[in-house]
């Protein structure tokens, strides 16, 4: 069953502006699914009009078969989003948020403050329950937004640039939690500006850019399309020039740092040789992570992803 | 699904607004008001005499209590839906499956509640300095009611137009304050010339003010079915309107 369906949705704004042009998408049910392109490149527009912030042109969206017009009430409860800025009311307590959400949703009282304390103990954010929202740090807003997000149980997550602007430590948390809400059945769609967090969290993937659809296929097929590897040489002595290493692109970093695109044809011991010969010793070598960006990059220059060998 | 528990998590959210900051919302209007009452009402009040038939305190009650229902009403709804709107936190409503009808009576709700607090907290304060014998509490009660209602629609309107905090001070300023005091608080149209007896009959507030001090004190300038089927007309009319602006997403959705 398909979580989310977008059928020739297009948005045109006041001022003339076409975010949308007419876009065609399937998110399955359990699905954990990156939505990303560029700034202005249209994911906003759609995730706004999904979770009806933004009024579309013409097209339709459909959440768990359930028309977002015709079927409203059932549609929308089964979407939570986490937006990408701060929105609740920075003078309410961190209950009363997640409380009044809850409401409404039409949830009585009783199970709202039961939902409540569900959602704030799995953020970790409990303790804080009688807090002034605007005196949490950002990591723990972020946090009021997903419990905020998830009272009611949704079967869709949309979390918009959840990690924006957060430490290391907390995006980890995050991910962390975001896998776990996952496993438990929800579906996740996820926007987000760190290609390394799309490609460690998500399945399936599209890619916007100027209104359109450019890619959407599976993580691992997307990646296979990646016919270089790069890797990072850590050297025990500084060179002065960049080394020639016949079948392989070398880029200096620094003087004891290089990076080296390595053809998966060619592979690493013809790369060894090559070292050994001109008296190159390595320290240590590890594979460059975010291999996405590479794509990332080809698909919304238009530039033809690199052939599989 | 229950809309209803959503109409009443608006309202009991509104309430709780206004209650929480009872410094700002409920103290200066007794303040305020309790001064007109000396200087108006007592010590200049004393040398003007009777209006048609009443101490010239007893005049002004009414028109002083609806003037704070009138200000508060709008007041509340245009600053915490603005506020809203400027926080983003509509959102939270615009995600969930409240209907905009529910949105819109649960904000006009907390308005008149306001309002109605407001104003009872006033007519407390007058009886320090008269005691007003009440001619029809269903009239007076109904007035004050239908009052609050369109003034809250009204500042709902405000907000949801405004694109700045300039924007939601204007109409107070340049058109509610004025159309007040012009509306027959402190004076009865009879005193003033003919044209401008006239032209005051196109101010709909003072027939709002008039319907609730015959409520009060058994006198009016106009006929109070007409002030009623006047005030039920512009709550039809604000309603649709708000509606209309919801619905579209006028200065709401992008």
């Amino acid at each position: 069953m398909h979580a989310l369906s977008l059928r020739n949705l297009t948005k045109t704004y006041n001022n003339g502006f076409q975010a949308l042009k007419g876009i065609d998408l399937d998110v399955e049910a359990g699905d954990f699914f990156a939505l990303l392109g560029p700034n202005g490149a249209g994911k906003s527009s759609a995730i706004g009009i999904i979770s009806s912030l933004v009024n579309p042109t013409s097209g339709s969206v459909s959440v768990f078969g359930h028309d977002l017009k015709r079927e409203r009430d059932k549609a929308k409860s089964c979407i939570g989003l986490v937006p990408q800025e701060v929105n609740f009311n920075q003078f309410d307590t961190v209950k009363a948020i997640v409380f009044n959400q809850a409401g409404y949703y039409g949830m009585p009282r009783k199970l709202a403050l039961q939902r409540t304390e569900i959602c704030l103990k799995q953020m970790d954010l409990w303790d804080k329950r009688d807090s002034i929202s605007r005196r949490l740090s950002g990591g723990m807003k972020r946090r009021v937004m997903i419990a905020r997000a998830m009272v009611h149980d949704p079967k869709l997550l949309i979390l918009d640039e959840p990690t924006a602007g957060v430490d290391i430590e907390i995006r980890r948390a995050m991910w962390k939690l975001m896998k776990e809400v996952n496993e438990q059945g929800t579906t996740i769609i996820l926007t987000t500006h760190y290609l390394e967090e799309a490609e460690s969290l998500c399945r399936n993937i599209a890619i916007i850019d100027q209104g359109r659809i450019v890619e959407n296929t599976d993580m691992a097929s997307l990646l296979a399309r990646l016919n270089l590897d790069h890797f990072v040489l850590d050297l025990a002595e500084p060179l002065v020039m960049s080394p020639q290493l016949d079948g392989y692109q070398v880029e200096k970093f620094s003087a004891k740092v290089l990076n080296v695109a390595v053809p998966k044809e060619v592979g690493l011991n013809h790369l060894f040789s090559q070292l050994s010969a001109q008296n190159i010793k390595v320290v240590s070598l590890k594979n460059k992570t975010n291999r996405l960006e590479q794509l990332f990059m080809d698909l919304i220059e238009s530039k033809p992803v690199s052939a599989p060998p | 699904m229950n809309h209803f528990i959503a109409f009443k998590t608006i309202v009991r959210k509104e309430i709780y607004r206004f209650l929480r900051i009872w410094p700002q919302t409920l103290l200066p209007p007794a303040i305020t008001t309790a001064l007109y009452f000396l200087i108006f009402g007592k010590l200049m009040g004393e040398r003007i005499g009777a209006v048609n038939g009443a101490s010239y305190m007893d005049y002004i009650v009414p028109g002083i209590i609806l003037m704070s229902v009138i200000s508060h009403a709008y007041s509340n709804v245009v600053s915490s839906f603005y506020s809203t709107k400027f926080q983003r936190n509509i959102e939270e409503l615009l995600v969930a499956p409240v209907p905009n009808g529910v949105i819109l009576a649960g904000y006009i709700c907390g308005g008149v509640a306001r309002g109605l607090l407001v104003g009872a907290v006033v007519a407390l304060i007058s009886q320090i300095f008269t005691d007003i014998a009440v001619n029809n509490a269903m009239i007076a009660l109904t007035s004050a009611l239908l009052t609050a209602t369109v003034f809250a629609l009204a500042g709902f309107i405000n907000a949801t137009l405004a694109e700045s905090f300039d924007d939601i001070s204007l109409i107070p300023n340049f058109v509610l304050t004025p159309l007040s005091y012009l509306g027959g608080v402190f004076y009865s149209v009879d005193m003033l010339p003919a044209i401008w007896q006239k032209i005051s009959l196109g101010n709909p507030i003072l027939y709002m003010i008039n319907s609730f001090r015959y409520g009060l004190i058994g006198i009016t300038d106009v006929d109070v079915p007409v002030a009623f089927a006047m005030m039920g007309g512009f709550i039809v009319l604000l309603t649709l309107v708000s509606l209309i602006l919801l619905h579209k997403g006028i200065g709401i959705k992008n």
